[in-house]
């Protein structure tokens, strides 16, 4: 195993920060080039007008997915070594449908703001604004909210766990699902609309 | 070269299924490098964590959500801050070899300019309040713990594209 080098000390914090500003870039340049920084083309998604964020975020899941699952089984990366978020099942679930109410209304999530910002747009300036205005409220109310934040946590849990199957099993079945959620992607798109 | 950029007619975008295998080379890059993925809501959290502790240090201390923010190098050089720093250079750089670049307010075609500003700032501010109680928004979560195939990652992508659709029927004015 000789990755993941920041985990295995190959460098220190100078380094990750370093690393961290070049995977940035490389982050925003690919949001950007993609449109993602368009609150109208986000907002398209929720309309099936333009289904490029599920395109996008869906074939990024999957790419990554598989680069992880086949470098750990051919002995490069530790995948046990790789940070996997813990699962706090109803503040996330509550945390998804609020956040889902948000995007909707604001056509551009966190990371997508932030390039739309950068680009010239004064919409994303304001949504910045707002996030961070909304994160610092939720963060000065969180001792009232503290409870509710540690409800039901389930550690580190993946779905081949929950559904148990092998992690080669799941990963398939996500490129499956990923497959014909292009398809169909693809069908709605190509639809004929009323006045469009 | 900027101005030059201003005045040329914009490329179109990527296709989205490469622009997708794209950001999902970075993020692997991120796993294999750093041994953790991306994330966007973070760094809002830092620097929040980063002004509460500038104002009132020991209310900053206190609070269990930003005190978090407070150890190592401090909340100003967060991985997450600098990273989403790197990002508004990366779209940036993106839309100016791309002709991309021009200073407007996106917004659908019956909505004012200032409507449109009051509900991307509204927008923004109810998706920090979900993003805080998800532990992270469409980029750690979605993404990152998405490939990871995290539960809770799952269940905060199901929530949140489950509450866009319910909505967008009401907020149709906002957009069409």
């Amino acid at each position: 195993m000789t990755a993941p080098y920041f985990e295995l000390g190959y460098f220190g914090t100078r380094g990750a920060l370093v690393a961290a500003l070049v995977i940035g870039i490389a982050f925003g340049w690919c949001l950007e080039s993609a449109g993602m920084g368009s609150a109208r083309k986000l907002a398209g998604q929720f309309y099936l007008t333009d289904l490029t964020v599920f395109k996008v975020m869906f074939s990024a899941v999957v790419t990554a997915m598989l680069g992880l699952f086949w470098l750990g089984r051919i002995g490069v990366l530790d995948i046990s070594r790789v940070y996997v978020p813990e699962t706090y099942l109803v503040p996330q679930l509550v945390g998804g449908l609020l956040f889902g109410v948000g995007f909707a209304l604001g056509g551009l999530c966190p990371g997508t703001s932030c390039v739309a910002a950068a680009t010239g747009r004064l919409d994303g300036v304001a949504l910045v604004f707002g996030m961070w205005c909304g994160v610092l409220g939720t963060g000065l109310l969180f001792p009232a909210l503290a409870r509710f934040y540690e409800r039901t946590p389930r550690g580190v849990l993946t779905l081949p766990q929950v559904a148990h199957v092998p992690y080669g099993v799941a990963v398939f079945l996500v490129v499956l699902a990923a497959l014909v959620g292009f398809m169909s992607a693809e069908r709605i798109e190509a639809r004929p609309r009323i006045g469009a | 070269m900027i101005s030059a950029s201003l005045r040329a007619s914009p490329r179109p975008y990527a296709n989205p299924y490469v622009a997708g295998v794209a950001l999902g080379l970075v993020l692997l890059t991120a796993f294999v490098v750093m041994g953790r993925g991306l994330g966007a809501s973070g760094a809002f959290a830092s620097s929040a964590a980063g002004v509460v502790s500038a104002a009132a240090p020991e209310a900053a201390r206190a609070n269990p959500y930003f005190a978090r923010y407070l150890g190592g190098d401090g909340p100003w050089l967060d991985w997450l801050l600098i990273e989403i720093v790197g990002v508004g250079i990366g779209g940036f750089l993106s839309a100016l070899v791309a002709h991309r670049l021009h200073l407007d307010i996106e917004r659908g075609p019956r909505l004012s300019r200032n409507a449109r500003l009051l509900t991307a700032f509204g927008g923004g501010a109810v998706m920090g309040l979900g993003a805080v109680l998800a532990r992270g928004c469409t980029s750690g979560q979605a993404l990152t713990g998405g490939a990871l195939l995290s539960v809770g990652s799952w269940l905060f992508v199901a929530g949140a594209f489950g509450a866009a659709y319910l909505v967008a029927p009401l907020l149709r004015r906002l957009w069409t």
